[in-house]
């Protein structure tokens, strides 16, 4: 890891950072206008129409509006806490992409351990909501921020074992390594990716992952009904839009991820003049994720919430003896073959 | 490079470890070990040993002190006014203790031998360790994992007597 420091091209570094950082914080942009506009379409409404062609320039509006905003701090919160906690959860959102391969060529670092790097930083993501909730100093907050410190702790848990199958066939904790695994195809046709080996472990990995994040149906943690907006009741204007570029931030991170260890990272049909073969790698890449997103958002607009015990019930007593059971699965026939 | 990264964050860690005995507020003792143990990652992995420096966050920063932060949100432990007081007769243990502690790391470090540390990039990686766990270290791995089930199981049967 520390080679990266030392060897590695600096100034193709920085650009590579600044080009990634660049388009993640634009696409959470964007992701909230996809968001808005899916959810409108599925319940037969326009969506955002006014700001720009088909209301695209609305995250530019809502950006406008959040910089604008009166930044509110209640009074008795725990002040350092409650401005230092949207960055607690934002950095590590972001940071996650230093790891992620967009293409064979395009990847900031590839650590030996990208994948522990990517739950490491998942696993500190907890801290930004559960000081929030608790700095806010309010009932509603510190209920969502209790709420999702035991979610998420119960469900990374399953998210973490789903993905040993998968790295019992491939034999490597590094991304790229695990891009590249899955390069070939069987009989010619079907890509050689992992959720054909491993469709429980991916079921799991998904479930997992929509709860990591936040999302409907595990989003207890910000249930309107009973909490207001749960752990970020108390925060206003870009305080609250650090939280948000977060939770998207993390989806996207979730994706991509899904991507990389089942769906075959960049892998699929190249064609083309040298030039479209450069940049078709980023471009499958990119699609895959773009499908859990849509996958992601078709979901919370048509499944309703779970109640707190089924959530907690379900994650102990379902994913987790389920993905254990495939580890065992897994590395038996592992073993024998 | 490494050395400016190593100092800084040298001295974070031991700042954050000051900072957790000086707090008084039980949170932020353990924010500041949290902040620590980043910090000590970074120095894993200055030292080549990417695996421990992961495991080192996804464990200990990233669940035991999760579960830490939890109970003192959830019980809102007051501050610690009279902790000092209370906490008198400690440094008669405390700093015998400390002492033995730094004579071992002392001790250690006198008998290190630089040679075998001659192929680092080896010794750190995943695959070394598992190689080196379930090989030479395998008869105390399995006793400490089953140290670990003994405690757990311990745990359910506190939690839920009448199960």
């Amino acid at each position: 890891m520390i080679d990266y420091l030392t060897s590695s091209d600096f100034l193709w570094t920085v650009i590579k950072v600044v080009v990634i950082f660049g388009a993640v914080m634009n696409v959470v942009g964007l992701l909230s206008w996809v968001e808005r506009k899916m959810m409108a379409r599925v319940q037969m409404r326009p969506g955002p129409t006014r700001v720009g062609p088909f209301g695209l320039f609305q995250p530019l509006a809502d950006l406008i509006k959040f910089l604008f905003k009166e930044d509110v701090i209640p009074l008795n919160a725990n002040k350092f806490l409650y401005i230092i906690a949207p960055l607690v959860s934002l950095v590590p959102a972001f940071l996650t992409f230093a790891v992620v391969p967009f293409g064979p060529s395009f990847q900031v670092a590839d650590l030996s351990v990208g994948l522990l790097f990517v739950f490491a930083l998942t696993s500190l993501g907890v801290y930004g909501i559960a000081l929030g909730g608790w700095a806010s100093n309010s009932k509603y907050p510190l209920m969502g921020a209790m709420r999702s410190a035991a979610q998420m702790i119960s469900y990374e848990l399953s998210l973490t074992l789903s993905v040993v199958g998968v790295l019992l066939i491939a034999n490597t904790l590094s991304l790229r390594e695990l891009v590249v695994s899955q390069e070939s195809t069987w009989f010619g046709f079907i890509p050689k990716w992992n959720i054909f080996l491993q469709p429980v472990a991916f079921m799991v990995y998904v479930i997992s992952g929509t709860a990591e994040t936040n999302r409907l149906p595990f989003d207890l943690a910000e249930s309107e009904q009973e909490l207001v907006a749960g752990w970020h009741t108390e925060y206003s204007s870009m305080k609250f839009l650090m939280f948000m570029m977060a939770e998207y931030a993390n989806m996207i991170a979730v994706s991509a991820l899904a991507t990389i260890l089942f769906l075959g990272g960049w892998n699929g049909p190249m064609f083309g003049p040298a030039l479209l073969q450069m940049v078709l790698p980023t471009f499958w890449f990119v699609l895959k994720i773009g499908f859990f997103i849509f996958f992601y958002v078709l979901l919370r607009s048509t499944i309703p919430r779970f109640r707190y015990d089924q959530l907690m019930k379900f994650g102990w007593k379902v994913l987790l003896p389920l993905s254990l059971a495939n580890i065992l699965v897994t590395s038996f026939i592992v073993a024998i073959s | 490079m490494v050395q400016i990264l190593f100092f800084f964050f040298a001295a974070l860690a031991v700042g954050a470890a000051i900072n957790v005995l000086a707090q008084k507020h039980v949170l932020y003792s353990a924010l500041s070990l949290i902040l620590m143990l980043t910090a000590m990652s970074v120095l894993f992995v200055l030292l080549r040993a990417d695996f421990i420096a992961m495991i080192n966050v996804i464990v200990y920063a990233g669940a035991i002190m999760v579960l830490f932060t939890f109970v003192i949100m959830l019980l809102n432990i007051p501050r610690d006014e009279d902790g000092a007081d209370r906490l008198r007769w400690l440094k008669f243990i405390g700093i015998p203790l400390g002492l033995f502690f730094l004579f071992l790391i002392v001790a250690t470090l006198w008998n290190v031998d630089p040679v075998r540390l001659a192929q680092p990039e080896l010794v750190g990686s995943p695959q070394a360790i598992g190689r080196s766990l379930f090989t030479d270290y395998l008869l105390p791995f399995e006793a400490t994992s089953l140290l670990i089930l003994i405690a757990l199981m311990g745990a359910v049967v506190f939690a839920k007597k009448d199960l």
